[in-house]
């Protein structure tokens, strides 16, 4: 069983087209390198050039935004869902 | 006829062509309407504006619609009051009241931006309109959707006012509420968006939508007499509203029908301001918050375009801060009773911004400012229900009012004395 990634629009011409993909590793960090590998091109869509999440991204980790866990470096295990959905939206 | 060329990512500049578009493929940033406006200012003139219909679309230049504007046709255009009787209570001599609690058709500024989003719906032919919602969104997109003939799905929050769910759904929206806060209703929106192909206004619709709310800042110079306030103070939720006023003044001066300078200062309730927290701190870096105040309506604790509503206030020398639940509560009965406006908590939290800025000398006595008030209090009376003195009830005779007016603290006695 691995991590099943929830994949927004704007990142699907590196799915193929695909809304959900698995994906394997024990953090979100580890997470997107796995990402990066089998879909090339991620990983720099979704970290900055130090490595950290762009501004304008939001990871969720079993629903919960992971900058209320341990951000990037947030625990995750087989059969976890993760969700990013770009953070521009919304307005009451 | 439209006067947009394009989108173009606000944050690597990468253009894209007009359509249901909201985020940058390459960046995630947040897309924004282009205009051109060197034809722009060929046109529009204040005697332009001046001669035409009192709604929002007296500025149509300056928003995102290509044909004949169809819904709004009594949005927008809402009253700038000189609020005298406030302004000697709290020591300022020119003080305005931006009061969108009289917005047509539901009662917040959401008729402006929402009026705008349904426009374009209908021009990208959508058949489905829907929004993730704290309530006043809810109401102005099922209300324009009804007059639209457009299928409507509202989602939001569990546990936003009555007047909200049943002010949604008596338009004939299917209302789905979500077990979880706005944030989660968002985030699962711009998930359902994705694939369902729904025009969401605040989602997909977003750049378009977004405009509308400039509506608010242009009519706030138009109705000074062409003129900007020393100073504004506007609700910060998601972000929307703050970085358009701004924009609104920039475009107004851009093409030369006003000039002067302006602060624009940020109001968000103490239990929910993340904006707040990342301003006084001085950073760029704004960390999501749990919202936990009355002021339902902006309860966002991740907000889209809080890095905007940053950069809006610096760049102005503005300032901001936030209101505590009994300052909210304090302040909606000060307008209520020295003005006759019945605000919703984030009209209050405005207010009760306003007077800290004029405690802490940001705003001088003499300068001239303008409160936005974004909605009407009506919607909101569980906010205020339990706190509100009851009324005093007796039976029809009048040796009962006669005994009631003897002991009331503002009866017999209040009125001798004062005389």
């Amino acid at each position: 069983m691995a991590i099943r990634v929830r994949v927004p629009t704007p990142l699907r011409r590196f799915t193929a087209g695909v809304g959900e993909v698995p994906a394997d590793g024990a953090s979100v960090r580890a997470v997107i390198e796995n990402l990066e590998q089998r879909h090339p091109g991620m990983r720099e869509r979704l970290l900055d050039d130090k490595g950290e999440l762009r501004r304008f991204v939001n990871i969720y980790l079993n629903g919960n935004d992971i900058r209320f866990l341990e951000q990037l470096d947030s625990k995750v295990k087989d059969g976890d869902d993760i969700s990013i959905v770009p953070a521009i939206a919304g307005g009451r | 006829m439209s006067y947009v060329t394009s989108l173009k990512c606000r944050e690597c500049g990468q253009e894209y062509p007009i359509t249901p578009v909201h985020v940058c493929e390459t960046c995630f940033g947040p897309l924004e309407v282009v205009y051109d406006y060197a034809r722009i200012g060929k046109v529009l003139t204040r005697a332009a504006i001046e001669s035409r219909a009192e709604n929002l679309w007296r500025y149509r230049e300056l928003l995102p619609v290509d044909g004949e504007p169809e819904m709004g046709p009594f949005s927008g255009f809402t009253p700038l009051l000189h609020a005298r009787r406030l302004g000697a209570e709290v020591g300022l001599k020119r003080l305005y009241i931006k009061d969108d609690t009289v917005n047509h058709p539901t009662l917040s500024y959401k008729d402006r931006v929402v009026a705008v989003a349904i426009t374009k719906a209908r021009e990208f032919g959508f058949t489905t309109v829907s929004c993730a919602s704290t309530g006043n969104l809810a109401t102005a997109v099922a209300a324009h959707a009804a007059r639209a003939g457009l299928r409507c799905y509202i989602f939001m929050p569990e546990g936003v006012e009555s007047g909200k769910v049943v002010g949604s759904t008596i338009y004939g929206a299917q209302v789905i509420t979500i077990r979880g806060n706005y944030d989660d209703v968002n985030r699962l929106c711009s998930e359902i968006a994705d694939k369902y192909g729904w025009a969401f206004v605040n989602i997909n619709l977003r750049p378009y939508y977004t405009e509308g709310a400039k509506t608010f800042g242009f009519e706030v110079a138009e109705q000074l007499g062409w003129r900007l306030p020393d100073h504004i103070v506007v609700p910060t939720a998601g972000g929307t509203i703050l970085p358009k006023v701004a924009k609104a003044f920039k475009e107004f001066k851009q093409l030369g029908l006003i000039d002067g300078s302006f602060k624009i200062h940020c109001a968000q309730a103490a239990g929910s301001a993340p904006v707040i927290a990342a301003l006084h701190k001085g950073t760029d870096l704004i960390l999501p918050v749990k919202p936990n105040t009355i002021a339902k309506s902006i309860a966002i604790g991740n907000p889209a375009d809080g890095f905007y509503v940053l950069k809006a206030v610096r760049e102005s020398g503005g300032w901001g801060e936030g209101a505590s639940d009994p300052e909210i509560i304090d302040a909606i009965r000060l307008l209520a009773r020295t003005e006759g406006i019945f605000a919703e908590p984030a009209g209050g939290t405005t207010l009760a911004v306003t007077l800290k800025l004029v405690r802490d000398g940001r705003i001088k006595p003499d300068e001239l400012v303008v409160v936005s008030i974004t909605g009407n209090g009506y919607k909101t009376l569980e906010a205020v229900a339990g706190i509100i003195e009851p009324p005093v009830s007796i039976g029809a005779r009048l040796e009962e009012f006669d005994a009631l007016y003897e002991r009331l603290p503002n009866g017999k006695r209040a009125v001798a004395g004062a005389a």
